[in-house]
């Protein structure tokens, strides 16, 4: 199935997301609900062929992706940019045992953010994940962020890579209330 | 509150004996010892560290590899690390996954500093009512003989076994920390191809 093609992907990146992790073998997600990643959570509960999984915090989702590519799936995880700093120690996981992973990361704090709580963490972000050992991508717009995460995904899961695609907040936009 | 009286490695032994093809997750510190002083084997897969990791990366296998039975073997103070991991679990709801739970109330890695355990935080209830399928606590070696009966029997859901053992240090059996190798060759035992 794909339900991008011809899209406005400023609007349906998530979907299009979704094409992406299906054609790129994705069989299995872990997420801590981001306002942004709404749509594809949706859209990968909703498929039999994706087993999924609600985390109380981000680290977890970090061992449980290292366990399922050890048992043959290929795993992502869905977060905001918050729930990075959580996952810290539990990174090494992946990093030290070469592990596939692939954190698709919505940032907020950053851009017409009107949460100050929400910045530092943003501020920090990019900086603990390659602090850590993980490689960042970002993404400013759907277009660069298809093709972002497409790539990533063959950094990921053909080359043993551990990859973050930071989601910019402009992209998203303003949370609305 | 009293330690356990179980002989660690005795009880893995049991375990591991009766094991019937499952793969088994340890993790860091003594259980990785207990585990590897049994036998190094392709179907475990040892941690050395991302405390609080060991249950998770047992459900990630179990999601993964739903025709075989996974056995995480691990320590109070990981599992306490973890405690979120039970209602991530329960919910997961995975019918291949048991936890064992090697609990000698003190952090014997690090100095044997007093843990929750023995303060009263009982962690096969927490897992009860998170809603684990079976919770059981042993305190003698003969109920580990038990229970090796019982594993191999079908599941409703997640379970967990809290084995009290004696608190002390033995020799440290030590397991290869090269973490591609463990990996790699863990994955060769499933039939996956190395990168």
């Amino acid at each position: 199935m794909n339900t991008s093609i011809n899209c406005d992907l400023s609007l349906n990146w998530p979907s299009a997301l979704y094409d992406v992790l299906k054609s790129a073998g994705v069989g299995h997600m872990s997420y801590v609900p981001d306002a942004g990643h709404t749509t594809l959570i949706n859209l990968l509960n909703g498929d039999r062929h994706v087993k999924t999984n609600v985390l109380t915090t981000e680290e977890e989702g970090v061992a449980i992706a290292t366990g399922a590519w050890l048992g043959g799936l290929r795993s992502v995880i869905l977060m905001q940019s918050s729930g990075v700093g959580n996952c810290i120690n539990m990174l090494s996981l992946p990093v030290q045992t070469r592990t596939p992973l692939l954190m698709l990361v919505t940032m907020r704090g950053e851009w017409n953010e009107f949460n100050p709580w929400q910045v530092p963490m943003g501020k920090a972000t990019q900086a603990t994940l390659e602090a850590i050992g993980v490689t960042v991508l970002r993404a400013e717009t759907g277009e660069d962020l298809i093709e972002i995460v497409e790539q990533a995904a063959t950094m990921a899961y053909e080359a043993d890579g551990q990859i973050a695609v930071l989601i910019g907040q402009r992209l998203l936009g303003k949370k609305k209330w | 509150m009293n330690t356990g009286t179980i002989d660690r490695r005795e009880a893995v032994a049991k375990l591991l004996d009766a094991r019937d093809g499952a793969l088994v997750v340890t993790g860091l510190g003594s259980a990785s010892y207990d585990v590897h002083a049994h036998g190094d084997t392709d179907d475990n897969y040892y941690l050395w560290g991302a405390m609080g990791g060991a249950a998770l990366t047992g459900l990630g296998i179990a999601q993964a590899q739903t025709a075989k039975r996974v056995m995480v073997i691990t320590g109070d103070g990981e599992m306490l690390m973890a405690f979120g991991a039970f209602a991530t679990i329960a919910v997961a709801a995975p019918k291949n996954l048991d936890i064992i739970v090697l609990d000698n109330q003190h952090f014997g890695e690090t100095g044997m500093q007093d843990s929750h355990t023995g303060m009263g935080i009982d962690l096969s209830e927490i897992a009860k009512a998170s809603g684990f399928s079976e919770t059981r606590i042993l305190r003698h070696l003969h109920q580990v003989d038990q229970l090796c009966k019982d594993l191999p029997k079908p599941a409703n859901g997640p379970r967990l076994f809290v084995l009290k053992i004696e608190a002390k240090n033995i020799p440290r059996s030590l397991p290869p920390r090269d973490a591609t190798y463990i990996k790699t060759r863990f994955r060769t035992h499933l039939g996956l191809a190395p990168c």
